[in-house]
């Protein structure tokens, strides 16, 4: 029992270490919205996914890629789950540069479902010539690349406000509550209604960052529910066979120590 | 410890067996009489080797699909994480199995500090695990460069640069280790050859620590030599066996919970942006597991000292059979060792959480206190300990009480009966 | 009495046991396994749509698919006449002509030899279809194996006419 203790006192504070070991400035205490896909059982909403792609499509991907995902991606289970044939057609909607053709030329041609997301950009370079010497970060992956999340990526785009006294910004810096240092190269990205969405759903600015945060949170981890199904029964199984394996050691175990 | 009594029971065994002693190794794996007052803190090592192994398979599996050069690296681990069938599962197993490798391995430390399984006759069964130690980090540190994130970059390039602290050689050996005039491709690809490489080395190194422990048998939580054969020894089939596996599985509950709901709690955020080699992350970081020596490094304002004082505290270790003089193993009869035990692991704590935080103000006096007292534990008060602690008297056996004498007498005692 | 008990309880624990371990075993396993099968970016390749618009007829071209080479020929009428003659009879692997060209003007198929596997050469052999160099197999105008070692004809893939432009193959 003693030894118990101080193994999960161990495991505690190893558990805080592994927090701290990632200190970060936290400039504001970050918003923190309920997610459908948080905690043990948490799973995306097909309809909030469908919301958060178009509000990507018709907001973000002006400046933002998502060059890690597939227009197959899209179809997939766990994920929007559009149908294969939407997926289809909404691929179909971008040219992607394909060649060289048997005369050594590039050509375009519609994107298929095969094909990676279709920045707005050539290259990195060109992205950041166009947004004042700042890019646009790629946002595949950037649910996991900044401390707090989703959380944070919300807060972000709610965090917009007027700088307080005292504080100029130069032209093309606008002030944020919860980006480190406070300014960021981004102009406000959604206002109300920005977006009619397909579902009815009132495009509020709260409505808008939710969905396109969950949507990024998905495209950041496309397979979160099947690892959160694959767990539970991982764990379910490790805690039975743990307690089998227990009682089975127990009854070895009394063979000898009758003897002693 | 000789059991040449063992004859296979088929004829082909026996053919087999004349020629490559497999059966008659097994037979003494099987049997291997392992003192049966051995608490949970000893099933670290049975937990390691199933790190080791589960390390090699995952490590295995996704070198079938990383591409090891800088253009590609950051989109093949992101090819395995979303196309490679169960690719995220083992992604995700291999760089959490990192994180319960160090775990499992300081466990497995502290239980030989505490116990004093490193003192004679296992010296070199510690020295050897120092080096395993010693690969371990160096295996973890190159396989972190291999997603070539910004972390992976900027801790190479930290940790290869302190080479450059060398007196007149520093550039050339830097640039050796680069394989150009800055952390690069040519970097990457070495690191992937000698991260595969590495955990083969530790494969070789961990049968010569078990074999070279199976010559005086386990010690146990009282560090009292036990006699050959003994009551107080069990065979290791079924009995160990089952414990460890027992233990395992409490480990890879912990591991699963890692894995499943919290896959990304020990990295860096900054691990998932490409790396930039003109954009430095705020704070420059390594794993947890090494930040201790991070912290020490940091702590000396001299980059040649820094980096002498780090390598200084592993090869304390390293002699440390030889600086912990007392003749009293088990830390459970060492009242005033077991306080000093107490406070180095706090340092060792306290150590590895300023190695998270920026190298100023007040984390860095505090680095420098931590450091200072950490070679002090190890070169001075160890020693005096071992000339002048009043130890508490030791039985004599597992079951025997303590009969009189003082502890040193009854020690002594043991070594002539034996 | 009781020693019976004993043992039927202390077997069944470890049996359990054993049974468990098994099953987590082959959980385990599996995703070992199955992780070198074709992943999802090479799955979603399976299929390959083929602009056919340049190709006159009695030319051939080459493509990649599922990466392996498909002929695709536009036949002439002789080519197609001398296939549909052909007695089955006469066939190691007896295919109707029909069967193999749905629109017999297109002539679609894996340009692998089914004998081990080298690609065969064009308007070669003795039946006027195509010759493989490696171990001699001649094939006829609607890729059947008619001399030579190859036990089957060139396989016909899955494949469709999305319009008189493009084929869909896979």
């Amino acid at each position: 029992m003693k030894n118990l203790f101080k193994f999960i006192l161990f495991f505690t504070m190893f558990l805080i270490y592994g927090f701290n070991s990632i200190a970060a400035e936290k400039s504001h205490k970050l918003l923190e919205p309920s997610w459908s896909f948080k905690g043990f059982f948490g799973k995306f909403d097909r309809a909030q996914l469908q919301r958060g792609y178009q509000v990507y499509t018709e907001v973000c991907s002006a400046c933002h890629s998502v060059k890690y995902l597939s227009y197959r991606n899209l179809s997939q289970p766990g994920g929007p789950e559009f149908s294969e044939q939407q997926a289809k057609i909404i691929a179909s909607q971008f040219e992607v540069i394909d060649g060289p053709n048997s005369d050594g030329e590039m050509f375009t041609r519609p994107a298929r479902l095969s094909d990676k997301f279709v920045g707005s950009y050539a290259n990195e370079q060109a992205a950041t010539a166009a947004n004042g010497g700042a890019y646009p970060p790629d946002m595949s992956v950037l649910v996991k690349a900044r401390q707090g999340g989703a959380d944070y990526i919300y807060s972000v785009l709610m965090g917009y406000e007027d700088p307080p006294s005292g504080i100029t910004l130069d032209d093309g810096v606008y002030y944020n509550k919860y980006m480190p240092g406070n300014s960021i190269k981004m102009a406000k990205p959604l206002s109300a209604e920005a977006v009619e969405y397909a579902d009815g759903t009132d495009a509020s600015e709260k409505q808008m960052a939710k969905d396109v945060v969950a949507f990024l949170a998905w495209a950041a981890e496309p397979h979160l529910e099947a690892r959160h199904k694959i767990g539970f029964r991982a764990i379910i199984y490790l805690f039975i066979i743990t307690v089998l394996v227990y009682f089975s050691m127990k009854k070895l175990w009394s063979r000898i120590e009758s003897k002693v | 410890m000789s059991d040449h009594e063992f004859t296979p029971k088929s004829k082909f065994g026996k053919w087999f067996n004349d020629r490559l002693p497999l059966l008659t190794l097994r037979n003494h794996l099987t049997e291997y009489p392992t003192p049966k007052n051995l608490n949970y803190w000893w099933t670290f090592g049975a937990i390691l080797t199933f790190c080791l192994i589960a390390q090699i398979i995952t490590g295995i599996i996704l070198a079938m699909h990383y591409v090891a050069t800088s253009g590609l690296a950051f989109e093949s681990v992101e090819h395995i994480m979303r196309d490679v069938n169960y690719g995220w599962l083992i992604r995700y197993f291999h760089a959490n199995g990192s994180s319960m490798f160090f775990l499992a391995v300081y466990i497995h430390i502290f239980r030989s500090l505490y116990y004093g399984s490193h003192k004679s006759p296992r010296e070199l069964i510690w020295v050897i695990g120092m080096i395993i130690y010693f690969l371990m980090m160096m295996t973890a540190f190159m396989g972190y460069v291999l997603p070539w994130g910004q972390m992976s970059f900027w801790a190479a390039t930290v940790i290869t640069n302190l080479f450059s602290a060398v007196p007149f050689i520093g550039d050339s050996i830097t640039n050796w280790l680069w394989g150009g005039f800055a952390v690069d491709s040519p970097t990457l690809t070495r690191f992937y050859a000698l991260h595969y490489l590495f955990p083969f080395l530790i494969l070789g190194l961990v049968i010569l620590h078990i074999w070279a422990l199976h010559i005086p048998g386990n010690n146990n939580p009282i560090g009292i030599d036990l006699k050959h054969p003994s009551k107080d020894k069990v065979p290791f089939h079924p009995y160990i066996v089952i414990k460890d596996l027992y233990a395992l599985l409490i480990f890879l509950i912990i591991f699963a919970f890692f894995v499943f709901y919290s896959p990304n709690l020990l990295g860096h955020p900054d691990n998932y942006i490409e790396a930039n080699p003109m954009v430095t992350p705020n704070h420059i970081v390594p794993e947890w597991y090494l930040l201790p020596f991070y912290a020490i490094l940091r702590s000396i304002p001299d980059k040649l000292f820094g980096v002498i004082a780090m390598f200084g505290s592993i090869f304390v270790l390293v002699i440390l059979p030889w600086l912990d003089t007392s003749k009293v193993r088990s830390a459970i009869f060492r009242p005033l060792y077991k306080q000093f035990y107490w406070f180095l692991v706090a340092d060792v704590l306290i150590l590895g959480y300023v190695g998270a935080m920026p190298a100023e103000g007040l984390y860095l006096l505090v680095a420098r206190v931590a450091t200072a007292y950490y070679f002090l534990h190890f070169l001075v008060i160890l020693p005096v300990l071992g000339a002048k602690e009043r130890t508490l008297d030791v039985p004599l056996s597992l079951t025997e009480p303590v009969l009189e004498g003082s502890p040193n007498e009854s020690t002594l005692k043991e070594k002539k009966e034996n | 009495m009781s020693e019976d008990k004993k043992t039927n309880r202390r077997d069944f624990i470890f049996t359990a046991s054993y049974a468990l371990g098994a099953v987590g075993v082959g959980a385990v396993a599996w995703p070992l396994i199955d992780q070198m099968n074709p992943d999802a970016s090479v799955k979603a390749l399976a299929s390959t749509e083929v602009d056919i618009s340049g190709v006159e007829r009695g030319q051939s071209i080459t493509v990649l698919w599922r990466s392996k080479p498909v002929f695709i020929r536009r036949r002439t009428e002789e080519e197609i006449t001398k296939a549909k003659k052909v007695n089955l009879k006469d066939l190691k692997h007896p295919e109707k002509d029909e069967d193999r060209a749905k629109n017999p003007e297109w002539l679609v198929m894996l340009g692998v030899c089914t004998h081990l596997g080298c690609v065969p050469l064009g308007d070669k052999g003795e039946y006027g279809g195509w010759f493989c160099p490696c171990h001699g197999s001649h094939y006829d105008t609607s890729g059947r194996i008619r001399k030579g070692p190859a036990p089957t004809n060139m396989e016909v893939p899955k494949y469709e006419f999305l319009n008189s432009n493009t084929i869909k193959i896979g």
